[in-house]
């Protein structure tokens, strides 16, 4: 399935986010997750049945002002 | 003791944490300046990347608090789900919300503001908003449930310092009870001084600590003069006049008549 992460599109196998998460490489990491533009809390992540097209966020801590 | 949102803080200088040369001179300066609350933000992060991770684990090394922000939003809904995602990375219900509406000066979209506060605050959400100095948007900001508010001095990162000093000094007249911070555009450490004479409560600084030539110096410059400051407007500063007062005595002065 062709999802939109971070901007870039990518080619995943898993159906529920935190496959998809787990393929990606992001195990284990502080990050934060939106699909098309709504939150999605990390214990959703493992229900949260992806779409075709779906656009992931995946952001993490950064320096601010 | 500066009290937001039922936190006691000794330190009314609060530090942004971006821009620094490096790692080691941000864990330097947030030392020097005595900051107990330090503003952080959420970023894009591939998976190869881990410049995420190792900020995350040096900020919570530092003890502080931290203030996560909403930079770079232009929308109500932008800045309200990414408030959902940083309470869940940093485990805080403070966000520093900002609603851009204009990229030239990044002044704040003060209709998206009020309404973004007014959603984030009934979902429980300790809101900062960084706002103008505006008096009917405040009042809209302290209807929607915000107990501080953020008023820029001037454009973030210009250090052109307080802009407008009447509408300032109105905004701390009206509301003498609400926390007042100056978040933004503030340059040198005298404009930080004139603030806190001026009454707001305490300053957040970014880009004039960690832009300066020493940030480490520049960042207990500032914390100095927000002491000195807060202690000149404890102490009850003189009116300004428009003409001379003699500071000597004139009675029993020499050579008159």
């Amino acid at each position: 399935m062709r999802i939109l992460v971070n901007g870039v599109w990518r080619e995943t196998r898993s159906q529920q986010l935190a496959g998809t998460l787990a393929e990606l490489g992001y195990t284990g990491r502080a990050v934060a997750t939106a699909v098309n533009d709504e939150f999605v809390a990390a214990e959703a992540r493992a229900q949260l049945e992806l779409q075709e097209g779906d656009r992931l966020e995946v952001l993490a801590p950064m320096q601010g002002g | 003791m500066l009290k937001l949102y039922g936190s006691e803080l000794r330190s009314r200088l609060l530090l942004g944490s971006a821009r620094y040369p490096s790692p080691a001179i941000l864990t330097e300066a947030v030392r020097a300046a005595h900051a107990e609350v330090v503003t952080v933000s959420l970023r894009r992060e591939g998976a190869a990347e881990r410049s995420g991770q190792g900020f995350w684990s040096l900020i919570r090394g530092l003890g502080v608090r931290v203030l996560p922000n909403t930079a770079g939003c232009h929308s109500v809904k932008e800045a309200v789900t990414t408030a959902h995602m940083a309470r869940e990375v940093f485990a805080t219900p403070w966000v520093k919300l900002e609603v851009i509406g204009e990229d030239d000066t990044l002044q704040p979209d003060v209709f998206g503001l009020t309404e973004a506060a007014r959603i984030l605050c009934a979902e429980g959400f300790e809101v900062f908003p960084y706002t103008t100095e505006d008096l009917v948007v405040a009042e809209r900001l302290l209807a929607a449930g915000c107990r501080v508010l953020m008023p820029w001095g001037s454009p973030i990162g210009s250090g052109r310092g307080l802009n407008n000093l009447f509408g300032l000094s109105a905004l701390r007249a009206h509301f003498p009870e609400v926390p007042l911070i100056i978040d933004a555009g503030l340059g040198v450490p005298s404009h930080a001084a004139q603030a806190m004479e001026l009454g707001f409560d305490a300053v957040l600084i970014n880009t004039a600590v960690a832009q300066a030539t020493q940030p480490v110096a520049m960042a207990a410059a500032f914390a100095q003069a927000v002491e000195a400051g807060r202690a000149a407007r404890l102490a009850g500063p003189i009116e300004a006049r428009d003409f001379a007062t003699p500071s000597t005595p004139v009675i029993g002065q020499a050579f008159r008549g």
